[in-house]
């Protein structure tokens, strides 16, 4: 049966001298310094500075297309960079991707499978490619996630095949989980067990990059995060602060007439009441809307897009360069947060 | 270990198809020579006055009527161009299949070296075409006891040992083919084996066209050659290792650089 999740560095430790471990044992779980990459002339990621302590659940929110999977894949050596840095536990993503794969549970936001194999079988190679016997720990998450082994991997549901991509990031007992989108596709009972499973192994130390574009599971479950646009982090701190700064999109019915709040935008009045964007205290909109007739109110979690679309609204009106420095510290206290941010270079596509 | 025991699992049932088809083939080819023998007369003539045929096929050079000849003409093709293509559909997506399959992220992010990889399916590849040889040879032995013939000589062990080195080429050309390609690779393959089968007969047909047996592996695996002269051709043979050698290196060295972005 697999050990706790420093079998990892155990494995390591064969391939690394005393001092290096040392090193990586202090050194971030993720360190990206001005990482780039570019696909011939299509855009990846841009200069992405990027932090995460060991112990940490950070998240990495963008939507569809912004680069989260492609930050992921030079991280695990699948591609790599066209110029900067990435290093996990303090090794080198490009060079020492063996060492780092061993440390490493990853969730791919697809999970395709041998065809004809039964889960039974495919856990069993994933933990043979990693010379480990996860067998008891398999049966274990199998049981939890209600995942039957003997089924046939090309005859399971997308849900069901989550799951096995879960297990397999799982079942070795990893020091760092990189998870991309896992959620997707999984019914709610079996996304709170898998959360809790998170939970349970980030108390034993473990690290979570949680890769997601649904603000809510990484405000429930991170204490640090970063949000990526366009290939560039153009936000990051404690998830605390960012969603203190993040818009809700209101709906009010049986009113024509907003009350004069700093903080709205993207308005839009239609016969049955007002729709627009809200940043900044709620208590502070439902006081304004105490003395008006409304006959109903909804306040909630607009799209990623829209979500952060107050972080691209430059200052002066004009793009500005470069990326925010994205850390975040064990303790929780945001080396860069929401008052460093930085521009994208599309503040002009904001429309008030 | 790992990988080669997996893709061995995988290719199973492709071996044992192909295997049995041309086994097969082979014994049912060779049950007939005994109809042959008795018309030995008007099937050498009748095979000597095929014109341009007669020189692609080697027949010219071959006794069709004694059961070795019969076999490396007749049975034997099948066993050369249906390996051919075996070796090719096996190696030709050996690679690329990660990619085209979307298993590529799965794999490739356990802790395993890409030159771990890429050798334990290279592996898969000619542990698959020895096996299918190995039992064809196995066939070929047993058709010859089931007519009562015994042609165990030295001619028929070299022929049968330049099929798998020929098979072996062209499986590393194809593998040096699936580390590039990522859909496609099999009828790339297919084609490939078939181009270098039909290469041969035309440098067998023209004189002009002898150049091309430096190109093709079925050069020195054409039982024209072999069988009268119980031997393989030398110069043939080296320019083919240097082929798979230089496409395995290639292989190697594009596969373990390779970005994979699905």
């Amino acid at each position: 049966m697999c050990g706790m999740f420093e079998v990892g560095l155990s494995i390591m430790a064969e391939e690394l001298t005393p001092s290096a471990r040392a090193s990586a044992a202090s050194a971030p779980a993720i360190e990206t310094s001005k990482l780039t990459k570019y696909y011939g002339k299509a855009r990846g990621i841009i200069d992405v500075d990027l932090k995460v302590e060991q112990g940490d659940i950070y998240g990495f929110i963008g939507p569809n297309g912004a680069g989260k999977s492609t930050f992921i894949r030079v991280l695990l050596g699948l591609i790599a960079p066209t110029s900067g840095a990435a290093a996990i536990l303090g090794l080198d993503c490009e060079k020492q991707t063996k060492s780092i794969l061993a440390q490493i549970g990853y969730m791919p936001s697809e999970a395709m499978f041998y065809h004809g194999m039964r889960v039974k079988e495919l856990l069993r190679f994933s933990a043979r490619l990693r010379k480990q016997d996860c067998s008891a720990e398999a049966v274990l998450l199998c049981e939890r996630l209600d995942l039957d082994q003997n089924r046939k991997v090309n005859e399971l549901s997308m849900g069901n095949r989550r799951k096995v991509g879960i297990v397999c990031a799982l079942q070795h007992r990893p020091a760092l989980y990189i998870l991309d989108e896992p959620t997707s596709g999984l019914d709610p009972l079996i996304q709170k067990e898998f959360f809790n499973l998170l939970l349970e192994r980030h108390e034993q130390g473990a690290t979570i990059l949680l890769s997601s574009h649904v603000l809510s599971e990484v405000q429930r479950y991170c204490r640090n995060a970063a949000v990526i646009r366009e290939g560039r982090i153009i936000a990051a701190g404690t998830v605390e602060e960012l969603s203190s700064s993040a818009a809700r999109r209101v709906r009010i019915q049986g009113i024509s007439e907003l009350p004069g709040l700093a903080g709205i935008k993207n308005l839009s009045a239609h016969a049955d009441g007002v729709d627009f964007l809200y940043q900044g205290d709620v208590h502070a909109l439902v006081a304004a809307l105490a003395d008006r007739d409304y006959s109903d109110l909804f306040i909630e979690e607009p799209d990623i897009e829209e979500v952060f679309l107050h972080f691209y609204e430059a200052a002066d009106g004009s793009a500005a360069a470069g990326s925010a420095a994205a850390e975040s510290s064990a303790d929780g206290s945001a080396a860069a947060g929401i008052d460093t941010l930085e521009l994208s270079e599309d503040g002009e596509e904001v429309q008030l | 270990m790992t990988i080669f025991l997996h893709e061995m699992k995988l290719g199973t049932k492709m071996l044992i198809i192909w295997s049995v088809a041309v086994g097969a083939i082979i014994m049912a080819c060779m049950a007939v020579f005994p109809d042959i023998k008795e018309q030995a007369e008007e099937i050498s003539n009748a095979f000597a006055m095929m014109g341009a045929f007669t020189s692609a096929f080697g027949m010219d050079k071959i006794i069709m009527t004694e059961p070795l000849g019969y076999y490396g003409l007749d049975c034997a093709a099948v066993l050369a161009f249906g390996g051919g293509l075996f070796a090719a559909f096996i190696s030709a997506r050996m690679l690329s299949k990660e990619e085209a399959e979307h298993t590529a992220e799965y794999l490739l992010t356990h802790p395993v070296r890409r030159v771990d990889i890429i050798a334990g399916k290279l592996l898969a590849v000619f542990a698959q075409i020895i096996i299918f040889n190995l039992f064809c040879t196995l066939c070929a032995i047993v058709s010859f006891a089931a007519i009562g013939e015994t042609v165990m000589g030295k001619a028929f062990w070299l022929f049968q040992l330049a099929q798998v080195i020929m098979h072996l080429e062209i499986a590393c050309i194809c593998f040096g083919a699936s580390a590039v390609l990522k859909r496609g690779g099999v009828g790339f393959g297919l084609g490939l084996a078939t181009f270098l089968y039909f290469m041969n007969l035309v440098a067998n047909i023209s004189d002009k066209w002898e150049a091309l047996r430096y190109i093709t592996p079925y050069a020195y695996a054409d039982p024209s050659s072999i069988l009268p002269a119980v031997a393989i051709e030398g110069t043939y043979l080296v320019v083919g290792l240097i082929y798979a050698l230089v496409a395995l290196a290639f292989a190697f060295f594009w596969y373990s650089r390779k970005g994979i972005a699905q």
